[in-house]
């Protein structure tokens, strides 16, 4: 609803002496010192420093698992103008270590429930505004991604000790950040689908590496979908008998998730029953000599992060972007059709173009830049795009890459 | 891929400006042109805007100044064979046009290519009902409605749609009347009734109201290949019911979810698909019900549009030249992004900062007018400001306004803004609403509790607290002169202690990728940023950015400041951007850098490649200044951006910057009377005789000693109560009682009017010591109506060798008394061979650009270098008189009317037009008669004229009734002027006065039996408001309608002279001869 049908207006002169009073600031590891205001929860943190340069989305931005371990810095100029709701939630949680941005506003949208500061502090996650996230994004762009350490709580702290906390702290290179963000046991997502001509129902499992609920309502339009926990052995999604398996986005450092990539490798060479009732083995050999349906090699679907690391079990390397992509704005080109999507993107690490394997075909680039940004197995039925068709925010140019996916699943049965 | 199969693209530009169409699509076209000819293509452009940018001609390959109608284009088209049109550049007018071009089978017969966009696809966007059934074939939600033939139908379509207020529209009236809006059943029943009444089909429309809804807009482009993308998105702070025109738009969309702004730019998309839109820029608006969210499509616009141009501006994506460019076969990804020089133009501009745009009104200038915003739109021009919050860009957008506005007094606002803040609040207060930004004002009793913190020399300065005040104030977006009001004291000295304490703003770019690549095109805004100013109290040094860093100074180059015009107004437009545009080109042609500084986003001279670099900042002191500092430039032109730069050259001046060309002290002495009057009569020149009245009894006696008709105005203008002739005393004394009230007892100037006299203007430029004379004017209509509603012939016809040379001689000595340097205008009048002194402005005027088309002479180029020092170029001096082409140039003013129904419709002393044509003919006559053509109202070519005159123009009337009979026309007149038609021997069907029975002229008017209205009113009484009444139903009716003798006798003697079949020729014909010798002049 229209909140505050005669409600007093802002009292500057309180709120200013409030901020005057709230002083916070980030530090950055190079030494370089951001003031601002403190608001969210008043508890200090450390984390990467990134740029997301998408106009709208806040929300889901907040929710999106793959940003643990990083201070996300919007770039847009007002934030909180349409509040907090409570359905563009893309998981259980908040797990980024802040919010900086450039001004916070009281919220108009008749979705609305609740503030921005105010969702914050239920959250638990700090955030600073009044910065300059222009003078920022560019120190970042000229820069690279740097740690910091975000300095909200009351009480003095001198800023020496604010950049030496950054410089100590381990950073998101190598580590795995999956593991601390997946779900603690698999469970199912299922929603209502509208079903034709009795045709079975797929079933697809998803590992959560930090997976966002969008994309799981995108495969649940059409599947039944069960997401298993990040070290979750291949063997075990093979009992499950999935038709297809998703591999979702998640945060830092993919080859830091080494099990995840010799999983992966397992599933590739692995091979299932049409119609979602054989069962599967890794070795390829069928266990039911008594049941003669035909084989075939498992599809595989991967996503951001899932991209990363399909790539990786396929032969291919993965290295740090200067500053990452986090954005709305990316033009994407599909090289079969020649379509430019303009895509939603996240993302630090990027398949290095000069380690592609022969057994890999790059299928997207980025206009901007020329980068990875999706690639197709010349011979199985995977593949996986650096961006996120989920939207979530962004636009939905690229949500076909879902129906291609169910495409593949009913041709790998129909062959 | 560039088509090769296109040799020859023919482009339509808008024409005049006139309210909804502005100068926008003077920018539009001139980048489609650059853009077409650098791909090699031969450009041919139709315009009768001769103060377009688009139209100098050394832009097009061919530049036709020509009447914007189909029978013009129809021969443009037969003599230049162009092999495709591209017509989504030039506005509604351009698009209309293509599409009657096309349905009179002209493209056809000379095989003509539509590109940009199809007829088909015009059509449906453009037509109702295909539009309304394409939407729904997408699965859009519409308004819901329904048409009835019974107040009982009506009645149930109301039930059906269930809400209320509903819109009740008649089919088929004349002039839209008899329909409204119903807030309840007893009111439905009642509009109903009489709008199937006023309906010929005796049908009506019943709708569902979307007034007060949330209104947005998305700007997409989209390429042969499908691609598409969002340039910009756009939110109105006014509610559906008013016209985005008159809206306060924001970009981005700030208050949507992303779920629902995808969800809009899906659709969006799909609209383009479905209408057709195979490459280009689109405008798709949409209305959202703030309660639950529900969303309607409310229309498209298939071309560039006002709301592109803001987008372009807004975002720094060129739309219209990515439009040319698509519509020639190229696909967004082919094409690069001139901002970042790296990127591509596929892609979404991503803002981080907000931009927001206040239209701006002249109701002063209509007194009687309905000033109420509605659906038609009333604004006459429009600010664009950029912030790094909303608060700040609003802020600086409503400065930018030069409304005289009381910072602590929100009843100030309310003639600026025209809105019923407590009604509409609910629906703007998103983020700080007006009420809350001016509550902030108010509210600033922080500043005012700590004594005087921006004194320097108060210790409380010493207070981290009273720094950081400051700060916040500056960071919430107020200017140095409201800190100033809101703490009692004076803009100069918060800008001292603010300077003493170090803040100072910070530049941001307009880059269209949020700072995430580098940009090379610099494009900025100021701020004012907390955390900058937080480290910088610290003692600490601030993180920088590149955008922070003036360019690198180039040592050679010298740094000149080109101060713009600020909005749009009556008096103060195009013309003045033009100037500003070219002192911009010439500058940088002879090795200048260019800084620009505008606020108007309609403009060709805030377009990102205009000048080197460019600020889109207010027009005010502080921001200028600051800007100055920061640019350390060398000098700053003044004159050419009409008043509102030339208000600030004295505060410029004594804060350090250094304004070329006349200075400010000589700029000022010609305004000032009693200097002014001193130096006329030492020179030796004649003027009218004058006096200053303090009261009645003063004009009364002052009026007598010189004689009527008197020119009365007060001497200081109070809500736009202008000037007026007075014929007699009766006139005087109402005139003198209005005028003593509304100026508070400040007296009235009153000014020996020189009844039928020649009115010149003379526009000359001077480098000190050399003054060149571009043109010689003569105004059409005599002395008494503003220069800027006249129309006016160049080169003069009714004038003797020997007055010419006068004039040119009168011209250098006044240049030379008033130490011109750059362009100075004479106002002078002739009356039995002698010339009158009327006024001298030594500035930049608004024929500069008219002159400048129709003698080839390069005025305002001239004159920007003759401030930097450089010397006009004497030896080769080839105009030292007015040469005599073998061609007549026409100016005819062109008014906003159509929009006031209810105001006068008269020309004065006070100038009412919006905008402008130009005819070119190697005849006088026919000039002016393509002059009446071009500004829409032709003259009818049979029919019967309507004769109404005051006496005075009673004798000379017959002969050119006479004449008119001759030509087959009927003659109909009120009582008086029959009577004395017959008694000269000419019949006319008599009609009686308006207000004396039936039938009347509006009768006729109605049912048709008039095409021509000539009323030379009297200025009170009776027969005025006759006339208003009368001049108001033609003009809605689309009626010529001519007001002074002048006129009638001009429009007479060229429907003699017009050949049926009117030949075309390019400016650049015309000016071939002329043009040899002012290259050499340049060169």
């Amino acid at each position: 609803m229209e909140s505050g049908k005669g409600k007093k207006f802002m009292n500057y002169s309180e709120k200013w002496k409030a901020e005057r009073e709230r002083k916070a600031y980030l530090a950055l590891d190079d030494g370089t010192v951001f003031h601002g205001v403190a608001f969210g929860a008043k508890k200090d943190a450390l984390g990467e420093v990134v740029f997301n340069t998408g106009m709208s989305g806040y929300q889901e931005i907040l929710t999106d698992p793959s940003y643990a371990g990083q201070f996300v810095t919007l770039t847009t100029a007002e934030v909180g103008d349409y509040g907090i709701n409570p359905e563009d939630i893309e998981s259980r949680g908040l797990f980024l270590s802040g919010l900086v941005i450039g001004d916070l506003t009281e919220p108009s949208n008749w979705r609305s429930e609740k503030s921005l500061d105010g969702y914050l502090k239920e959250s638990g996650v700090p955030g600073i505004y009044g910065v300059d996230t222009r003078t920022l994004t560019i120190h970042l762009r000229e820069h690279g991604n740097e740690k910091a350490y975000l300095h909200v709580e009351d009480g003095d702290m001198r800023e020496e000790d604010a950049v030496a906390k950054a410089r100590e702290w381990e950073g998101l290179d190598g580590q795995d950040y999956a593991a601390k963000v997946t779900c603690a046991e698999a469970y199912e997502f299922n929603q209502a689908i509208k079903q034709s001509n009795n045709q079975a129902i797929p079933h697809i499992v998803c590992y959560d590496f930090g997976v966002k609920t969008n994309i799981l309502r995108s495969l649940a339009s059409w599947a039944r979908v069960t997401v298993v926990p990040a070290k979750t052995p291949a063997e075990e999604v093979l009992k499950m008998n999935p038709d297809g398996v998703f591999l979702s986005n998640g945060p830092a450092d993919p080859a830091a998730v080494t099990y995840a990539i010799e999983n992966i490798r397992k599933l590739l060479s692995s091979e299932c029953r049409s119609g979602g009732v054989g069962e599967c083995r890794s070795d390829g050999v069928e266990n039911s000599p008594t049941h003669n349906s035909p084989t075939h090699p498992l599809p595989i679907m991967g996503i951001c992060l899932g991209h990363q690391l399909l790539s990786l079990a396929c032969g291919a390397k993965t290295g740090r972007l200067k500053f990452g992509h986090h954005g709305c704005n990316h033009p994407v080109k599909n090289l079969a059709t020649g379509h430019v999507e303009i895509t939603s993107q996240n993302h630090n690490f990027a398949v290095l173009p000069e380690t592609v394997p022969d057994c890999l075909e790059v299928t997207h680039i980025n206009l901007n830049d020329n980068s990875i940004e999706g690639v197709r197995h010349k011979t199985l039925p995977a593949f996986s795009v650096q961006y996120h068709p989920e939207s979530c925010p962004g636009p939905h140019d690229s949500s076909y890459l879902f129906n291609q996916f169910r495409e593949m699943l009913l041709t790998v049965q129909n062959v | 891929m560039k088509r090769t199969d296109l040799r020859k693209i023919l482009i339509i530009g808008s024409g005049p400006i006139v309210i909804g169409q502005g100068c926008e699509f003077d920018y539009s076209g001139v980048q489609a042109v650059k853009a077409l000819k650098s791909l090699g293509y031969e450009v041919v452009l139709v315009n009768s805007n001769p103060a377009t940018v688009m139209t100098d001609p050394d832009r097009a390959d061919r530049t036709y100044v020509e009447p914007l109608t189909a029978d013009y284009l129809h021969e443009v088209i037969r003599r230049e064979r162009p092999d495709a049109i591209l017509p989504t550049l030039g506005g509604q007018t351009a698009l209309n046009l293509a599409m009657e071009l096309d349905k009179r089978g002209v493209l056809k017969r000379y095989r003509v290519e539509l590109i940009g966009a199809k007829a088909e696809a015009i059509e449906r966007a453009e037509d109702r009902n295909l539009f309304k059934e394409a939407m729904r074939d997408i699965g859009l939600d519409l308004p819901r409605s329904g048409s009835a033939h019974s107040l009982a139908e009506a009645e149930a379509i109301a039930r059906t749609i269930g809400s209320w207020p509903l819109i009740v529209r008649p089919g088929f009236t004349l002039g839209g009347t008899g329909g409204g809006i119903a807030h309840d059943a007893e009111e439905f029943a009642r509009i109903v009734s009489g709008g199937l009444e006023a309906s010929l089909n005796h049908e009506v429309l019943v709708e569902e109201s979307l007034i007060g809804w949330k209104e947005y807009e998305m700007e997409v482009m989209r390429d042969k290949a499908g691609n598409a993308v969002i340039v910009c998105s756009i939110e109105n702070m006014d509610p559906m019911g008013v016209h985005t025109g008159d809206s306060i738009t924001v970009a981005p969309i700030l208050t949507l979810t992303d779920r629902e702004y995808q969800e809009m730019r899906d659709d969006s998309i799909k609209v383009l698909e479905k209408i057709g839109i195979e490459t280009g820029g689109s405008n798709v608006q949409w209305a959202v019900n703030p309660k639950d969210g529900r969303r309607i499509i409310i229309e498209m616009n298939p071309r560039v549009s006002r709301s592109s141009a803001l987008a372009s501006k807004a975002t720094g994506f060129p739309i219209a030249k990515i439009a040319a460019l698509l519509a020639v076969g190229f696909t967004l990804d082919e094409i690069t992004n001139d901002i970042t020089g790296k990127t591509l133009a596929c892609f979404e501009p991503s803002l981080d900062y907000v931009v927001v745009k206040i239209p701006r009104f002249a109701f002063e200038k209509f007194p009687g007018a309905n000033q109420a915003l509605g659906t038609q739109m009333k604004s006459v021009g429009e600010v664009m400001a950029i912030g790094r919050t909303f608060k700040q860009a609003y802020l600086k957008a409503v400065r930018s306004l030069e409304a005289p506005l009381k910072y602590h007094d929100a009843a100030s606002y309310d003639p600026w803004f025209k809105r019923e803040l407590d009604e509409i609040e609910e629906y703007r207060k998103f983020l700080a609403s007006q009420k809350d930004v001016l509550t902030g004002f108010t509210r600033l009793t922080g500043l005012e509790e700590n004594t005087n913190p921006v004194n320097p020399v108060n210790p409380v300065l010493q207070n981290e607290q009273a720094y950081l005040l400051l700060l916040q104030a500056k960071v919430f977006g107020f200017s140095d002169k409201e800190i100033a009001a809101a703490i009692g004291s004076d803009e100069i000295a918060v800008r001292n202690s603010r300077l003493a304490l170090g803040i100072r703003p910070e530049f941001g770019e307009v880059d269209t990728c949020a700072g995430e690549f580098e940009a090379v095109t610099p494009y900025y805004y100021s701020y004012y940023g907390f955390s900058t100013g937080l480290t910088r109290f610290a003692g600490l040094t601030n993180p920088t950015n590149s955008s922070n860093l003036v360019n690198p100074v180039n040592p050679v180059k010298k740094k000149i400041m080109v101060l713009g015009g600020g909005p749009n107004r009556i008096g103060q437009g195009i013309e003045f951007d033009w100037c500003c545009c070219h002192a911009a080109f010439s500058l940088r042609k002879r090795g200048y850098e260019v800084v620009m500084v505008n606020s108007n986003p309609e403009t060709v001279s805030t377009d990102y490649d205009t000048s080197d670099t460019l600020y889109f900042e207010p027009l005010t002191f502080e921001d200028v200044m600051e800007i100055y500092d920061r640019e350390k430039c060398d000098g700053v032109i003044v004159q050419y951006g009409g008043q509102t730069p030339l208000n600030l050259a004295e505060k410029l001046e004594k804060a350090g910057a250094k304004i070329v060309g006349t200075s400010p002290k000589d700029i000022a002495l010609a305004e000032d009377r009693d200097f002014f009057r001193a130096l006329v009569a030492e020179i030796g020149m004649k003027q009218p005789a004058s006096g200053i009245a303090h009261s009645i009894e003063d004009a009364r006696r002052i009026a007598k000693e010189i004689g009527y008709p008197v020119l009365v105005r007060p001497s200081f203008v109070l809500g736009g109560r202008g000037m007026a002739i007075v014929y007699r005393e009766s006139e005087l004394d109402s005139y003198v009682s209005e005028a003593v009230a509304a100026s508070e007892g400040k007296p009235i100037l009153i000014d020996k009017f020189l009844e039928h006299a020649i009115e010149l203007d003379v526009d000359a430029v001077s480098d000190g010591e050399t003054t060149m004379i571009g043109a010689i004017l003569e105004h059409i209509e005599a002395a008494g109506c503003h220069s800027g509603d006249a129309a006016a012939i160049t080169p003069p016809v009714n004038l003797s060798d020997k007055t010419l040379a006068e004039v040119k001689r009168y011209t250098e000595i006044f240049a030379k008394r008033l130490n011109v340097v750059g362009l100075m205008n004479l106002q002078l009048a002739v009356k039995d061979g002698e010339i009158w002194m009327i006024e001298v402005n030594p500035r930049a005027s608004r024929t500069v650009p008219f002159v400048s088309k129709a003698t080839g002479i390069p005025l305002a180029d001239l004159g920007a270098l003759a401030m930097v020092g450089e010397k006009l170029p004497v030896s080769h001096s080839p105009f030292p008189i007015p040469h005599s082409p073998n061609y007549y140039c026409v100016k005819e003013a062109v008014f906003p009317y159509v929009k006031f129904p209810g105001a006068k419709i008269t020309l004065s002393p006070e100038m009412k037009s919006t905008g402008e044509v130009m005819a070119i003919d190697p005849d006088r006559f026919g000039a002016y008669y393509k002059s009446q053509v071009a500004c829409g109202s032709p003259l009818p070519k049979s029919g019967n004229v309507f004769l109404s005159v005051r006496d005075d123009d009673k004798p000379h009337v017959a002969e050119l009734a006479a004449k008119l009979k001759e030509l087959g026309y009927g003659i109909c007149a009120t009582l008086g002027t029959s009577t004395y038609l017959w008694n000269h021997g000419i019949e006319a069907r008599a009609v009686f006065r308006i207000s004396r029975g039936r039938p009347n002229a509006i009768d006729l008017i109605r049912k048709g039996e008039i095409q021509w209205v000539v009323n030379t009113s009297e200025s009170d009484g009776e027969a005025s408001g006759d006339s208003v009444k009368m001049r108001s139903s033609a003009v809605a009716s689309g009626i010529p309608v001519t007001t002074t003798l002048a006129g009638f006798a001009a429009a007479v003697a060229g429907l003699a002279e017009t050949r049926v079949e009117d030949a075309v020729y390019s400016l650049q014909e015309y000016l071939r001869p002329m043009r040899a010798s002012a290259d050499a002049a340049m060169s």
